[in-house]
């Protein structure tokens, strides 16, 4: 299609007009506020008990739900690609699932097992709580995160079929031994890219965390709902400002990382 | 010896393999050949304990391996499409197998730089599989299933996926190195010349059985049946009876006896010239001739001649049960 000079040029501004009105500017402002009053009130705001708190919980979330979403992901990807079984077709839309399901429903639904009077609400009063606690908002996360690692590691193991995991039982290799030398290198850049998908989903889940865990600063309150009580509770709008920029920092880094990883797996 | 007994397989609806037994020498080449979907990778596989047999036995050198996973089974194995491991050098591919048997660093680097000199990549070893040609990756892939010294090696279409001229190539150096190294070793193909051609045994497979086994000759020149025969070479229809197109006798004089035809088309293919005819009643027919025959006859388009069923040439009943064999030597066909 031949398009006239002025015509790309005026979809080139509508399109950039609208990046910028729409991601830069709103971004922008959070930096520009956070940064206005210098870098020491942003650091005294960002390193208040609470707020470490709420990084910390964060990355804890991420570093448990990392490693079982890595292995359900593996597992689950691998019987889709290599198995034949009945149900497949069921499998694969359960996958998809959390995709299309609200994430204040799944809350809601945590609520509903294992709240107070839930199906396993016993568990609360015998003392292991799961609501307004760690383990709940781990349930809450993986099923945000649960589809990320299956979705990028089938399609790669369907490429590169299943010949080399022949070929290396052919010569002797085990199942575990024909995994870790031959299906896991394969596989890597899109596990890894899987992962800092779901690092970066974990980051940003508010909508399940704000119905399961209650948010008591300094326990249970991650740093997205940091960032909303500070602003909705606190009117501390700086406080607000800054545990964003924090938030956005960090996925800034995923961002990189996954650009930086989408380069490899495309190249292999 | 490979000997599979009563080996049945179904993929759903799909009979992939119906009763199917089979012995494969001990040091023989042997070819499975047959159409795709015929059921000779199906066969392949199953011996190589890559798919398992609904019912059935498989034995490798009399152990029943029937219920052996393949890594157990001792062989070697070479895809189509090299299954090479693309994140390992030529030279980590090749001493995979003994890495995984835990051998002797110093005696995988012998035996690997060893096998890397008989397949010709020996300059190649650090190379990843990226950066070598189809040709080079299959002979990498063939390296690597010697390097454990399988009882036997079995060859899935092993050249299928490379260029007619590396085929060839291929082909002949396959046939080099077995004499050399003498493994058993069963070849998967659809190609009859490439069967023909380096094959001590050949077992010909339609439609999930095996049709016929036997040397390329004797297949050749005694098929069991018409598939046998149109598969192992072009047929022509003479007068209600199959014929080699070789086998038809071209004569301009009338004298000779014989169906008369018309010449259509005459194509020279270097030695060998096909003429295309057609009987009075509209039916074509093809025969190939040499160029000598071919130029002693001077045939155009438009020529009436006379056909006849060379002496001692091979028939076989167009019509009725095709697995009746009818021997034919010094009978004239066109009776």
């Amino acid at each position: 299609m031949v398009v006239s000079d002025r015509t790309r040029i005026t979809l080139r501004v509508v399109a950039l007009g609208y990046l910028f009105a729409l991601v830069v500017v709103p971004l922008g402002m959070i930096l520009f506020r956070t940064f206005e009053d210098g870098i020491v009130a942003f650091w005294e705001s960002v390193t208040t008990p609470a707020s470490i708190s709420a990084i910390s919980l964060s990355l804890t979330i991420i570093a448990i739900v990392v490693p079982l979403n890595v292995v359900f992901g593996l597992v689950t990807a691998l019987a889709l690609a290599r198995g034949r079984f009945p149900g497949r077709g069921i499998v694969q839309a359960v996958v998809d699932l959390p995709f299309a399901v609200s994430p204040v429903i799944v809350g809601v639904s945590l609520i509903l097992l294992y709240g107070v009077g839930g199906w396993f609400g016993g568990l609360a009063e015998s003392g292991f709580r799961i609501i307004f606690s760690l383990p709940g908002m781990v349930l809450a996360t993986i099923f945000v995160t649960l589809p990320f690692v299956v979705r990028e590691v089938e399609p790669v193991l369907r490429e590169i079929g299943a010949e080399q995991e022949e070929a290396a039982a052919t010569l002797g290799a085990s199942r575990l031994q024909t995994f870790f030398r031959i299906t896991l290198p394969a596989i890597r850049w899109g596990l890894a890219y899987g992962i800092v998908l779901t690092v970066a989903r974990a980051l940003g889940e508010f909508g399940a965390l704000i119905v399961v865990a209650g948010g008591v600063s300094g326990e249970s309150q991650t740093l997205t709902l940091l960032v909303h009580a500070r602003y909705i509770d606190d009117h501390n709008t700086f406080g607000a400002y800054s545990a964003a920029t924090v938030l956005m920092g960090l996925a800034l880094i995923a961002l990189f990382l996954m650009t930086v990883l989408n380069k490899k797996r495309e190249s292999e | 010896m490979i000997s599979v007994k009563g080996v049945s397989k179904r993929f759903g609806d799909f009979t992939a393999l119906d009763n199917v037994s089979l012995e494969v020498p001990d040091g023989s080449l042997t070819a499975l050949l047959g159409p795709s979907g015929s059921g000779k990778s199906t066969l392949l596989r199953i011996i190589g304990g890559l798919e398992y047999a609904d019912a059935g036995t498989v034995e490798i050198r009399g152990v029943d391996v029937t219920d052996v996973s393949p890594q157990k089974r001792e062989i070697g194995f070479v895809f189509q499409h090299y299954a090479a491991f693309k994140h390992m050098t030529v030279k980590d591919n090749v001493g995979f197998g003994l890495r995984i048997r835990k051998e002797p660093k110093d005696r995988i680097e012998a035996r690997v730089s060893e096998l890397l000199g008989i397949v010709g990549l020996a300059g190649l070893a650090k190379r990843y599989p990226s950066q070598l040609s189809g040709g080079q990756r299959q002979r990498m892939a063939l390296a690597r299933a010697l390097a454990v010294e399988p009882k036997v090696l079995l060859l899935d279409e092993p050249f299928g996926a490379l260029d007619a001229k590396v085929r060839a190539e291929l082909r002949e150096w396959l046939r080099r190195l077995h004499d050399e190294v003498h493994v058993t070793t069963l070849i998967v193909t659809h190609d009859q010349e490439e069967a023909m051609s380096i094959a001590d045994n050949i077992a010909v497979m339609d439609n999930a059985h095996i049709e016929q086994v036997g040397g390329p000759r004797e297949l050749y020149d005694r098929p069991a049946n018409r598939f046998v025969m149109g598969f192992l070479g072009p047929v022509a229809s003479l007068d209600g009876a199959l014929v080699r197109p070789h086998d038809i006798a071209i004569s301009t004089d009338s004298d000779e006896g014989g169906r008369e035809a018309q010449v259509t088309r005459v194509s020279h293919l270097g030695f060998e010239v096909r003429v295309e005819l057609e009987l009075p009643e509209g039916e074509p027919v093809f025969a190939q001739l040499t160029r000598t025959e071919a130029e002693t006859l001077d045939l155009a388009s438009g020529d009436i001649v006379w056909l006849r069923k060379s002496v001692g040439g091979l028939t076989l009943p167009r019509d009725g049960d095709p697995r009746f064999v009818r021997e034919h030597d010094g009978l004239d066909a066109v009776a």
